[in-house]
């Protein structure tokens, strides 16, 4: 199903502006992800699509070419995932698959075998006949997602699906629903604050700051081409580099770094991987402490500029704390953004 | 020393049930002795029994009819309106509440001479059972509403109801297929408290009651006043068979729900 999103902005009463107006298109098939720190505007926006909520005046929602902004959730024809879940507790996992299949009046037997088919595709069998308390955060996860997709909707909202399981099964569950997903080939849009599994499940992520989709693009483009500074710093987290500009050279406290093109104006950001330990390096720094991550260092470096900068360091030994180094960062690794949308 | 200091509070307990129960036993005794007054060496009888049964059968059935009668009320009245304050959490609903709450904090007695001043006159009304049910629904309709709200208020309801709305639910479906059955602990201890006070409601009903409409409660103020002691003991003793599994089944009820409410 193609979606568009057309002008859709929300104001609570009182006056709070959870969403300015916001264009979307998306296109079948595709999983899109609303990524952003709480209180973003991207559950707000889902909820507008599902139908829970109802967008300011001159919002225009279409699923394949039919206006749907005025229809109620329950005619929408969507499935959703919520961060709670939702799951009845006074139904069994088969209980709860099938509730949208029985609102739609199919026969017993129809329904029967299409719950078969979710609960055999989402590996449900041992736990079909449970209730929903006997199981695990990963089951009833995993029965959430059967339940919306039982009906066939025409698209999939998931609502931060993966914030109420612990760590360890967040990464498994993870990468379970990015090929789940792509199984059922649905449009799907999914809500998260968590980078890491924005970029693991979507096609395309909106980054979304202050009630406004800051950028939206395939994973590689957010990371390699922030258009901002704020997304340069949510999604791989980029620090920036305080010094004075003059033209293609950047002055920092710990020597000249050459620019790729003039930057008078902007920002200049750097992510921790860029920065490496050169003794022909241009610029120079303190080694305030080091952390051994496993497959990494994580050294956290003073006097090169104003704020914390974090260098991410290869290698069978590193620095030790105090000592000096001497640091060089690739020209093209610098990101140079305007100043002024840091937000 | 310890020892003493263990069996004080024992001694202490065994003299509080020895003074709530004796009473009863006494009662219960005197219900069944041929001759109160003789003692039980005049032997045991159920002569007494089946005369209250005969005086008073109509009291008793006329009890259970209204009993059931609030309970329907109270059902189509409370469940609804626990819903509706617990969907719209809120200053208005809080007050909305203290309001369905406040027949209780009034006597019994203010609130059936309120309802003889502006319905009294009435006179189908006045001489009709509904009359007295009018009363039984003010004064249990807070134990309905409180005891489905509790448990509604424990569970993620909007969550619920938005789940089962994606799903395609319109609003009577998610109320009978999701609301009713997890709010189903607390519809039951509703149901079972409102039962139990409807039957031994006395203060309002004494006021309310006509000669031909006499409740269980009524009916024993009566046969004390007017009956010899053995009958008006073994009506006690048919109270009270009726009276405590109801308040049993109420406790074991009002438990389940509360389980669900921590």
């Amino acid at each position: 199903m193609t979606l568009t999103l057309t002008n859709i902005a929300k104001t609570f009463p009182g006056g709070t502006k959870a969403l300015l107006p916001t264009d979307l298109e998306i296109s079948k098939g595709e999983i899109v992800s609303l990524l952003g720190p709480s209180g973003c505007g991207k559950s707000t926006l889902l909820r507008i699509i599902a139908g829970l909520e109802t967008p300011d005046a001159g919002a225009k929602i279409v699923f394949d070419g039919e206006d749907v902004t005025h229809q109620s959730v329950e005619t929408r024809k969507i499935g959703m995932v919520f961060q709670s879940y939702a799951l009845f507790p006074n139904m069994s996992v088969r209980g709860n698959i099938g509730y949208g299949l029985k609102m739609q009046r199919l026969p017993r037997a129809e329904i029967d075998s299409r719950v078969n088919e979710v609960i055999a595709l989402c590996r449900l069998d041992a736990y079909a006949d449970r209730s929903i308390t006997a199981l695990s955060g990963g089951q009833r996860q995993r029965v959430a997602l059967a339940r919306a997709m039982a009906p066939r909707p025409r698209v999939l909202l998931l609502d931060e699906p993966l914030s109420a399981l612990d760590a360890a099964l967040r990464g498994q569950l993870r990468d379970e629903l990015a090929l789940l997903l792509r199984q059922f080939g649905i449009t799907a849009i999914f809500v998260t604050h968590d980078q890491d599994e924005a970029m693991a499940i979507a096609d395309r992520v909106a980054v979304m700051s202050q009630g406004e989709v800051a950028q939206i693009g395939t994973p590689e483009v957010l990371y390699r081409n922030p258009a901002t500074g704020f997304v340069a710093r949510f999604v791989g987290d980029a620090m920036p580099l305080e010094g004075r500009i003059e033209a293609d050279r950047l002055h920092l406290r710990g020597g000249v770094l050459a620019l790729p093109k003039p930057a008078d104006g902007s920002e200049v950001l750097v992510r921790a991987e860029d920065i490496r330990i050169d003794p022909e390096g241009p610029v120079s720094a303190r080694v305030e402490t080091v952390t051994f991550l496993g497959t990494h260092y994580r050294i956290a470096l003073g006097g090169l500029a104003e704020g914390p900068l974090f260098a991410l360091h290869t290698g069978l030994s590193a620095p030790k704390p105090g000592e000096d180094v001497r640091l060089s960062i690739a020209s093209e690794a610098l990101l140079i953004l305007p100043r002024g949308l840091a937000a | 020393m310890k020892s003493v200091t263990k069996s004080i509070p024992l001694i202490v307990t065994l003299l509080a049930c020895a003074f709530l129960l004796i009473p009863i036993i006494q009662s219960v005794l005197a219900g069944l002795t041929v001759n109160y007054f003789r003692g039980l060496s005049s032997g045991l009888t159920l002569k007494w029994v089946g005369q209250v049964w005969e005086l008073y059968s109509g009291s008793i059935f006329l009890s259970i009819w209204l009993a059931l009668a609030c309970l329907v009320v109270t059902l189509i009245l409370g469940v609804p309106a626990a819903y509706a304050l617990a969907r719209n959490p809120g200053r208005a609903s809080r007050i909305l509440e203290e309001f369905i709450s406040l027949p209780l904090a009034i006597p019994g007695l203010a609130l059936a001479l309120a309802l003889l001043q502006l319905y009294g006159t009435l006179q189908g009304f006045r001489t009709s059972w509904s009359f007295i049910l009018v009363g039984h629904v003010l004064y249990t309709l807070p134990f309905m509403v409180r005891s489905v709200l509790s448990v509604l208020a424990a569970i993620d309801l909007k969550s619920l109801e938005e789940g089962a709305a994606s799903l395609g639910a319109g609003p009577a479906r998610r109320f009978f297929d999701i609301v009713v059955p997890n709010a189903l602990p607390g519809i039951l201890a509703g149901a079972l408290t409102v039962v139990t006070l409807s039957i031994g409601e006395f203060n309002l009903t004494w006021m309310l009651h006509t000669p031909y409409l006499k409740t269980l409660p009524v009916g024993l103020a009566d046969s004390y006043a007017s009956m010899r002691l053995e009958v008006a003991s073994a009506y006690t003793l048919v109270f009270f068979v009726m009276i405590v599994p109801l308040l049993i089944a109420m406790q074991w009820a009002s438990a389940r729900a509360q389980r669900i409410v921590q």
